[in-house]
């Protein structure tokens, strides 16, 4: 019986979670909750994950009202696997956060940011989950909403500003993608996905759906921080405490960016979105600008926070890439490719904040010497990096190497070449890095001083998923080739 | 503003009506127009009228942040109770029916009860963000 109300279950549980936090505001038991509360979302999500790939499709409806009258959840391959990433890293890094919040966050406040924590946690994990176009706009508003008071929450004092950017950028976007669904919905007077992507085809060819739809991949752009509209995110991530960055690096943009996916191949299909209108030539242009312009903005950055914020932006424009391709074998790449930068992300962002923790500092002339100092952190960050610029044998490898053949194959020679100046120029700035830690003179003290296990942990199981999906692809290219293929069939 | 005897007199005659007419919305949500949300929007207008008139200082001691903080977290645990214990009874996530064996009455009790839930959350955090904003001089 229980397993008939997982779909319900993986939002439900991180919502009451959420309720108990504010009632128990002291820190640890607000912890332990988030923790609690991550662990079962992702217990759900591996076992929704086990029952699509063994048996198809999960329908669920709320109420017992059925699609299209009622809010319908419809888990297939793509949502079970972004529902996994979500659901693990943070698990993951609430482990790393325990420590560090607690460095960074006033104690009387620690309450609140574990509510908002869990409130944004159900909030991506509703988007990826909705077979509702409007559901999941709430879903939206209620993940960006959180992750604004999560990033005002950071020590440093631009910590506001960055939020407050992020707060009126966000609201455009999500008020753009408001304008779209509800374009959609005078147009066809449905808002379940399948119900819509049943109806367009009739209407596509009309100025409402073509409206509609410029709304929605723009307002969706802008929740992905693709070039051009990506200025909110590097503050956000450098001045969020450690913990959000990774948590939201890992996650906030992938999520986007399975919206725009959900709605470009299984709301308005194919043929109409990469075919009849030039959303494939826009994110082929933008996602290499992407990639060279964010890449080498972050060789310059001195706040490696920021850095890594940059590099996220330039990683969203290998996805875009992957996208615009519109072949299996690009959206693999893609799916992949938001595995993978979920892992290498989160672990150099799990790294950074150890090394916060440590010195208080993300500032790159306060890391020579650190890779004797803090070799365990530093060996994360190495590892995490390697995976960033694709070196065989990690994860980034593997999604750099499906995104090239899938461009070759498609004979999109210059972005292949865009694809290696991209890795050519992540080589540059985590050399940078590299170069500060372990060649650098160092500081007077050089005495070991690592972070405390319940930080390295976490960071450690990431480097190791970093490399471990660099080398047993089975699992990791088997899903999201499936998932990719079903994105490519009927609708969803 | 206290001093004024007009507006210490007349909030206090239409302040009861206010919360009168917020519980009128929130429990005839389910025959006519209203529910949770405009009867909370209501109810917390008739605090957020006591704290204009009677300073912040009053309002807080009579809806201290703490309980404000836990209506906030009990009116969302009512929704969401709902529907667990709709989930225990071996339906689906808010599925009224199986509430009562009348499926009509499952139904309206449902109703009635997440309603509530919303109307009590929506007034708490109105009345807290009026405090936050509010409050931003004060000590």
């Amino acid at each position: 019986m229980i397993n008939g109300q997982l779909p319900a279950l993986q939002v439900v549980v991180p919502l009451i979670a959420a309720a108990l936090c504010l009632v128990l505001s002291r820190p640890g038991a607000a912890w332990l909750i988030t923790f609690a509360a991550s662990v079962v979302s992702m217990l759900v999500s591996l076992l929704m994950l086990e029952e699509v790939l063994q048996s198809g499709v999960i329908d669920y409806a709320f109420g017992g009202w059925a699609a299209p009258f009622g809010i319908a959840y419809r888990v297939d391959i793509v949502n079970a696997y972004v529902l996994m990433i979500v659901s693990t890293i943070s698990t993951v890094v609430s482990v790393f956060a325990r420590v560090s919040v607690a460095s960074e966050i006033e104690t009387h406040n620690q309450g609140f940011f574990y509510t908002a924590w869990l409130l944004c946690l159900t909030g991506l994990l509703g988007i990826a989950i909705t077979g509702d176009a409007f559901n999941l706009f709430v879903f939206l508003e209620i993940s960006s909403l959180s992750s604004y008071v999560l990033i005002a929450m950071g020590s440093d004092r631009r910590a506001l500003t960055a939020a407050y950017q992020y707060l009126i950028m966000g609201t455009i976007g999500a008020t753009f993608i408001l304008i779209g669904v509800g374009l959609l919905y005078a147009l066809t007077g449905t808002l379940n996905m399948l119900d819509l992507a049943a109806r367009l085809p009739e209407v596509a060819d009309s100025r409402t759906a073509r409206t509609g739809f410029a709304f929605l991949t723009v307002g969706l752009g802008l929740k992905i921080a693709l070039f051009p509209l990506h200025l909110w995110l590097p503050n956000a991530y450098a001045y969020a405490p450690s913990a959000v960055s990774a948590f939201l690096a890992a996650t906030a943009t992938k999520v986007a960016v399975y919206v725009l996916l959900r709605f470009v191949f299984s709301v308005f299909g194919v043929e109409f979105a990469l075919g009849a209108m030039p959303l494939a030539l826009g994110l082929a242009v933008l996602g290499s600008i992407a990639v060279l312009s964010a890449s080498t903005v972050a060789i310059f950055q001195q706040n490696l926070k920021r850095m890594l914020a940059y590099s996220s932006v330039a990683q969203v424009g290998y996805l875009a890439l992957g996208v615009s391709l519109a072949t299996p074998a690009g959206l693999t790449a893609t799916l992949l490719h938001l595995f993978n930068h979920a892992l290498m992300k989160g672990a150099l962002f799990v790294a950074l904040g150890c090394i916060a923790w440590r010195i208080g500092s993300s500032r790159l002339e306060d890391f020579a010497g650190l890779g004797y100092r803090m070799p365990w952190t530093m060996g994360v960050f190495v590892v995490g990096g390697l995976s960033l610029i694709g070196i065989p044998l990690t994860a980034g490898f593997i999604s750099k190497w499906y995104l090239v053949l899938a461009a070759l194959d498609k004979g999109w020679w210059p972005v292949t070449v865009v694809i290696i100046a991209g890795s050519l120029l992540a080589v540059i700035y985590i050399w940078r890095v590299v170069e500060s830690a372990y060649l650098a003179d160092p500081p007077a003290q050089t005495a070991k001083a690592e972070a405390p296990a319940s930080m390295l942990i976490p960071a450690w199981l990431l480097a190791i998923a970093n490399l471990y999906f660099g080398s047993h692809t089975d699992l990791s290219v088997g899903i999201a080739a499936r998932a990719a293929a079903g994105l490519f069939g009927a609708a969803p | 503003m206290i001093d004024n005897p007009v507006l210490r007199i007349i909030a206090k005659i239409i302040i009861p009506m206010i919360l009168l007419f917020a519980l009128y919305v929130q429990f005839h949500g389910d025959f006519g127009p209203g529910g949770g949300f405009q009867a909370g929007v209501i109810f917390a207008a008739g605090f957020i009228l006591y704290g204009l008139v009677f300073g912040t200082e009053s309002l807080r001691s009579a809806v201290p942040p703490a309980v404000l903080r836990l209506l906030i977290a009990v009116g969302l645990a009512l929704f969401a109770g709902v529907g667990v214990i709709t989930m225990l009874a071996g339906s689906d996530y808010l599925a009224y029916n199986a509430l009562s064996e009348d499926p009509i009455a499952g139904q309206h009790l449902g109703i009635l009860v997440v309603e509530f839930g919303v109307g009590v959350t929506v007034s708490a955090v109105m009345i807290t963000i009026f405090l936050a904003f509010a409050g931003r001089n004060d000590p």
